[in-house]
C-alpha cells in the first residue's frame, strides 16, 4: 500500500474535480460519492500506516518519486511522496476525522441545494491537505498549502449570496497572502543557499550554513506557518472565518487546515534546531497567541467565535511546544492530534446544537438543551473534559506534557501556559453552562430537538476518540514513535518533579471551573448582551479581538489605500495626462493650422507664391553658396 | 540679354501680385495671361542667347495652350456666373475649415 | 535696343495698370497694351512668326474673348478696394516684392557669354522643320487640346431647355397677362425721337400731347447723362429757316 499512497491524494482529487464538472445530474449522490473517496483514502492511509508499523523503527521512511514536476538547468524538482511516521499521524487524521465530518455534512447540509458543490469542495481539500503533509519537497508542500487555502476561501464563502461570508473568505485569504510570502521567501532562501528545495536535504544542510541563513529561514517558515495556523499577527480572519457551515469549521478551522503552520515547523525540525533565535520567536508566538485566543473566548456570545477563539489558544500550545526543541515536537504533534478529536468533536456539536435553534449562534438564546438534546450534550461534554485537561481524558495527557516541557526550559512560558490552561477552564466552562445548562432562553418559535443519526453518529465517534486518544501517550509510545523525524529527546530539568506539576494545573483547571460555573451556571444569565459600557474594560477589548481588526486596519489596510490613490493619481495625471497631453497638445497644434483653411483662393494662393519663394530661395542658395 | 529676361521676371512678379491682390475672377485671369506672356518673352529671349529656335517653338505651344486654357476658364466662369450671380473669387469660399 | 527702352516702361506702367485699375474694361485695356509691345519685342528679337502669331492669337483673340465675357457679365462691377482677407495685402505685397527679387537675381546670373543670334537662317522654314520634326507629337496633341477646348466650351455654356419652347401664343398671352398685372407696355418700346432734320437716338419720341416718352430712349444713354432734351431749337431753327430764308430750299 506504501507504494500507492499517491492515491491518497489521487482519489478525493478526482473525486472533487469530477462532482465539479459532472453538474446538476450528480446533485442526487454526488454527496455519497464524496464521501466514499474521503473513506478511500482514509483506507489507503490506514493501510500505508500498518505497512509502516511493520517495519523496523529505523527505516519507516518510505520515498516515492512519481515524476520529475519542474527542470529547469540546476533547479529540478520532483513530485515525490515521503511517507514517514510523522506523515502517517497526519494522514490517518485528515483522512479519519475527514470522513467523519463528511458524513455529519451529509445531514447538516441536506436542505442546500449546492450540497455537491460542498462535497466536491471538501474533497479538493482533503487532497490539497494530503498532498501538503505528503510531500517531499517544500515547493510541493507549497502547492498542498497554497491548495488548501484555495479550498478554505471557496469553503468560507461558501454561502455566496450573503456579504459577510464573502467578505470573511477574502480576508482570510489576504492574511493568508500574507503568511505565504513568508513561505515563498523561505523557498526562494533555501533554494539560493543549498541548491535545493527537498526537505530532508534542506534540514541536513542547514546545520552546515551559518546561524543567520537558519534565523532567516526560521523566521520566514514562522511566518508563514502564522499565516495559515491564525497566530499572532495573523490571526484576525479565524473568528471571521466562522461564516462558513459548521463542518467546514470543524474540519478545517480546527481540525486540520489551521494545524498546517504546525507540521511545517515540526517538519523543518533541522532549521530550528540550528537557530535559537528563530525557536524562541516561536514559543513567543505561541504564548501570546495562546493567552490572545482565551482572551477573546471568554468575552464571544457566538458559540462558534468562541469555540474559534479557543482553536487559536490551542495552536498557541502547539507552537510553543514546537518552540521549544526536539523536547517539544512530538507533544505538539500528540496536542494536534488531541486537539483535532475533541476540537472537531466540539464544533459537531455546536452545529449540532445550531441545527436544534434555527441556526442561530447567539448562546444567550440557548440555555437548558441538555435535556432537549442529550446525545450531543453526552459528547459535548466529553469533548469538553478533553479540552480543559480533566484526567484520563486526551487533554489531560497531551496539554499536561507541554507545560511540564515548557516550564523546563522556560519559566515564563511554563508560567503563561499554565494561566492559559486557567482561562480556558473559564471559558469553555461558560460555553456549556450558557449552552445546556441554567434557565431556558430560547426565543419564539425554537424547538429543540436532537440531530439525526447520520449527524449524531460521528459525534459519538468523535466523543470516544477524545476520550481514549490520550491512549497514544502509553508508553510513550508517540514520543517514540516520532522520534526518528523530530530527534532525540534529552532529559530536561523539572523545577518540580512532574506529578506536582500535574497536580498544579489540576488545581488551576479546577479554579477556572468553578470561577465559570459560579458566574454562568448559578446566576440567572441575562437575554440580551450586555452594553459596551456595562462591561469591563477587559471584556470590551475581548468583543473587539483585541483590537487586531483596528490594528490591521492602521497598519496594512489604510496606508495601502493611500498608497494606491496616491499611485493612481499619478498615473492619471502624470503619465496619462503625459501621453494625452502629447495628443492633445498635437491637436491644439492641428487646430490652428486648419485655421490655414480659409476656403479663400487667394490665400491659397498666397501660400503658393511663399513656396516658390522658398524654393527659389533654396535653388540660389545651392548654385551662389 | 539681361534687360529683357529682367523685364520679364519684372512682368511675372506684377502678374503674380495682381492673382494675390484682385477679386474679380476676369482680372484674375487676366493677370495670368500676363504671367504666361512673361515667361514667352524670356523664352524667345533665350532662343536668341543660344541661337536654335526651341525656345520660340516652346512660346508657339505656350500660346496654343494659353488660348485653348482661356477659352474654357471664361466658360466656367460665365456658368458660375449665371448661377451666382457675382464674379468675386471670395463668394466661393466654402470648402474651409 | 531702342524698341526695348521705349517699350519697356510702357509694359511695366500698363501691367501695373492691369493690376491696380478699378474698373475691369480699363484692366483688359492694360493688358492689350502690353501685348502689343510684346509682339514688338518678339520682333525685335529676330521672332517674326511669333510677332505675327502674339499679335493674331493673343491680342486679337484672347483679348476679344476677354473683353466680350467682360460685356456679358458686367461692365460696371467694380471691385470695392477694401481688402476682405485680414493680413491678404501685407503678406501679399511682402512675398511679392522678395519674390520679384529673387526671381530677378536669379535669372539674371543665368546669362553667359555674348548673345548666339540666329545667323541668318529663315525664321518660318526653321520653325516648321522643328514642328514639324522632334516636336510633332507636341504638336499633334496641341491640335487635340484645341479640339477639346473648343468641345468643353460648348458643353459648359449650353443650357438645357427645362420647359417646353413657349409658342408664341403663350409668349402673346404672357405679354397681355403683364399688362394687365403690373401695366408693362404689351407691344414694342417705343423708338426714340424721328425729327425733322435728323434722326435723334439720344432724344426721347414725343406722345400726341407733345410730352416726352421716356421709355424710348436707351437707359444707358440716361444714365450717362447724354438724354437731350432741347428738340425745341430744332423746331426754332427749322422755323427761322422757313421764314428767314425763302430763297432757301
Amino acid at each position: 500500500m506504501l507504494d500507492y499512497a499517491w492515491l491518497l491524494v489521487a482519489i478525493p482529487l478526482v473525486s472533487g474535480l469530477g462532482l465539479l464538472v459532472w453538474g446538476k445530474e450528480a446533485d442526487r449522490f454526488g454527496h455519497l460519492i464524496g464521501t466514499a473517496a474521503s473513506a478511500a483514502s482514509f483506507v489507503v492511509g490506514l493501510g500505508a500506516f500498518v505497512q509502516l508499523l511493520a517495519r523496523p523503527a529505523d527505516d519507516r521512511t518510505f520515498s516515492k518519486t512519481l515524476f520529475t514536476w519542474i527542470h529547469a538547468g540546476p533547479f529540478h524538482v520532483d513530485m515525490a511522496y515521503t511517507f514517514d511516521q510523522l506523515a502517517a499521524l497526519f494522514v490517518l487524521l485528515i483522512t479519519g476525522v475527514g470522513t467523519l465530518i463528511h458524513v455529519y455534512s451529509i445531514g447538516y447540509m441536506a436542505h442546500d441545494a449546492r450540497r455537491r458543490r460542498f462535497f466536491a469542495y471538501l474533497n479538493i481539500f482533503i487532497a490539497a491537505m494530503l498532498t501538503l503533509v505528503l510531500a517531499s519537497d517544500y515547493l510541493v508542500l507549497f502547492l498542498g498549502w497554497e491548495g488548501v487555502g484555495l479550498a478554505s476561501y471557496l469553503l468560507i464563502g461558501f454561502w455566496q449570496h450573503k456579504d459577510s461570508a464573502a467578505q470573511a473568505a477574502t480576508k482570510a485569504f489576504v492574511l493568508n497572502r500574507v503568511g505565504d510570502v513568508g513561505m515563498a521567501l523561505a523557498i526562494m532562501t533555501a533554494f539560493a543557499q543549498f541548491g535545493t528545495t527537498v526537505i530532508s536535504d534542506v534540514n541536513a544542510s542547514v546545520s552546515s550554513a551559518s546561524t543567520g541563513i537558519a534565523t532567516t529561514l526560521g523566521l520566514l517558515l514562522l511566518l508563514g506557518a502564522c499565516g495559515k495556523s491564525a497566530q499572532v499577527p495573523l490571526q484576525a480572519w479565524l473568528l471571521d472565518a466562522m461564516e462558513g457551515p459548521t463542518p467546514v469549521s470543524a474540519l478545517i478551522h480546527a481540525a486540520t487546515m489551521v494545524t498546517a503552520g504546525v507540521y511545517l515547523i515540526v517538519r523543518s525540525n533541522g532549521v530550528f534546531d540550528a537557530s535559537e533565535t528563530a525557536r524562541t520567536a516561536v514559543v513567543i508566538v505561541g504564548v501570546v497567541t495562546l493567552l490572545v485566543g482565551a482572551w477573546i473566548g471568554c468575552t464571544k456570545d457566538d458559540i462558534k467565535k468562541a469555540l474559534a477563539g479557543s482553536t487559536m489558544s490551542q495552536i498557541g500550545y502547539m507552537m510553543l511546544a514546537a518552540g521549544l526543541g526536539p523536547a517539544g515536537y512530538a507533544f505538539a504533534i500528540f496536542h494536534l492530534l488531541t486537539h483535532g478529536f475533541f476540537k472537531a468533536n466540539l464544533f459537531l456539536g455546536a452545529g449540532s446544537v445550531m441545527h436544534g435553534m434555527n441556526d442561530d449562534v447567539d448562546m444567550r438564546h440557548y440555555g437548558a438543551i441538555r435535556a432537549a438534546m442529550p446525545v450531543t450534550f453526552v459528547t459535548f461534554a466529553l469533548g469538553y473534559l478533553a479540552i480543559i485537561g480533566v484526567p484520563p481524558f486526551a487533554g489531560f495527557w497531551s496539554k499536561d506534557k507541554i507545560i511540564e516541557t515548557a516550564l523546563a526550559q522556560s519559566w515564563w512560558a511554563g508560567l503563561g501556559a499554565l494561566i492559559g490552561a486557567g482561562v480556558t477552564a473559564f471559558y469553555m466552562t461558560r460555553l456549556l453552562a450558557m449552552t445546556f445548562l441554567g434557565q431556558k432562553r430560547w426565543l419564539d418559535d425554537v424547538h429543540p430537538h436532537e440531530s439525526p443519526r447520520v449527524m449524531t453518529l460521528p459525534l459519538v465517534a468523535l466523543a470516544g476518540l477524545s476520550a481514549f486518544g490520550g491512549a497514544l501517550a502509553i508508553g510513550g509510545w508517540i514520543t517514540d514513535w516520532l522520534a526518528p523525524v523530530t530527534g532525540e529527546v534529552h532529559e530536561h530539568h523539572l523545577p518540580a518533579p512532574a506529578w506536582v506539576i500535574s497536580l498544579v494545573v489540576l488545581a488551576v483547571v479546577a479554579l477556572g471551573v468553578l470561577l465559570g460555573l459560579r458566574m454562568y451556571a448559578a446566576r440567572a444569565i441575562p437575554g440580551e448582551t450586555p452594553a459596551d459600557r456595562e462591561v469591563s474594560i477587559a471584556t470590551r477589548a475581548g468583543r473587539q479581538e483585541l483590537y487586531g481588526n483596528a490594528i490591521n486596519d492602521a497598519v496594512a489596510v489604510r496606508p495601502t489605500r493611500h498608497l494606491v490613490r496616491t499611485l493612481v493619481y499619478v498615473d492619471g495625471a502624470g503619465l496619462d495626462a503625459f501621453v494625452t497631453g502629447v495628443a492633445d497638445r498635437l491637436g491644439d497644434s492641428a487646430d490652428a493650422l486648419r485655421k490655414q483653411q480659409n476656403g479663400f483662393v487667394r490665400s491659397y494662393a498666397l501660400s503658393m507664391v511663399t513656396g516658390a519663394l522658398v524654393v527659389l530661395a533654396a535653388l540660389l542658395a545651392v548654385t551662389l553658396g | 540679354m539681361t534687360e529683357y529676361l529682367t523685364l520679364s521676371m519684372l512682368l511675372f512678379t506684377i502678374g503674380a501680385a495682381g492673382v494675390l491682390i484682385r477679386r474679380n475672377a476676369i482680372v484674375i485671369f487676366m493677370c495670368i495671361e500676363l504671367m504666361l506672356n512673361a515667361t514667352n518673352l524670356a523664352f524667345v529671349s533665350f532662343s536668341r542667347q543660344h541661337g536654335n529656335l526651341d525656345g520660340q517653338v516652346a512660346a508657339f505651344f505656350v500660346m496654343v495652350v494659353a488660348a485653348a486654357e482661356v477659352v474654357v476658364g471664361l466658360a466656367i466662369i460665365v456658368s458660375i456666373y449665371r448661377t451666382r450671380r457675382t464674379t468675386s473669387v471670395d463668394e466661393a469660399s466654402l470648402l474651409r475649415f | 535696343m531702342t524698341a526695348f527702352w521705349i517699350l519697356a516702361p510702357l509694359m511695366v506702367v500698363a501691367a501695373l495698370g492691369l493690376v491696380l485699375a478699378r474698373k475691369a474694361i480699363h484692366g483688359a485695356l492694360c493688358l492689350a497694351v502690353v501685348m502689343l509691345s510684346l509682339a514688338v519685342l518678339y520682333a525685335a528679337q529676330g521672332a517674326p512668326f511669333l510677332f505675327a502669331v502674339q499679335i493674331i492669337v493673343y491680342t486679337g483673340a484672347i483679348m476679344m474673348l476677354f473683353l466680350f465675357v467682360l460685356m456679358l457679365i458686367g461692365v460696371e462691377s467694380a471691385d470695392s478696394m477694401r481688402e476682405t482677407i485680414r493680413g491678404q495685402r501685407a503678406a501679399g505685397f511682402v512675398v511679392v516684392v522678395l519674390f520679384g527679387l529673387l526671381a530677378i537675381a536669379g535669372v539674371a546670373q543665368t546669362v553667359t557669354g555674348s548673345v548666339r543670334g540666329f545667323g541668318g537662317q529663315p525664321n518660318v522654314e526653321g520653325l516648321a522643320a522643328l514642328l514639324f520634326g522632334p516636336y510633332v507629337l507636341a504638336f499633334e496633341l496641341t491640335s487635340a487640346l484645341l479640339i477639346t477646348a473648343a468641345l468643353a466650351a460648348m458643353v459648359l455654356a449650353h443650357r438645357e431647355r427645362l420647359g417646353a419652347r413657349p409658342t408664341q401664343a403663350a409668349l402673346s398671352q404672357q405679354r397681355m397677362r403683364d399688362y394687365a398685372e403690373s401695366g408693362k407696355h404689351p407691344g414694342n418700346p417705343p423708338t426714340p425721337g424721328v425729327f425733322a432734320r435728323h434722326n435723334a437716338v439720344d432724344t426721347p419720341a414725343l406722345l400726341p400731347d407733345g410730352s416726352p416718352l421716356e421709355e424710348s430712349i436707351s437707359a444707358s444713354l440716361v444714365a450717362r447723362g447724354q438724354r437731350r432734351d432741347g428738340y425745341d431749337d430744332d423746331i426754332e431753327t427749322v422755323q427761322q429757316q422757313l421764314e428767314g430764308g425763302d430763297s432757301d430750299d
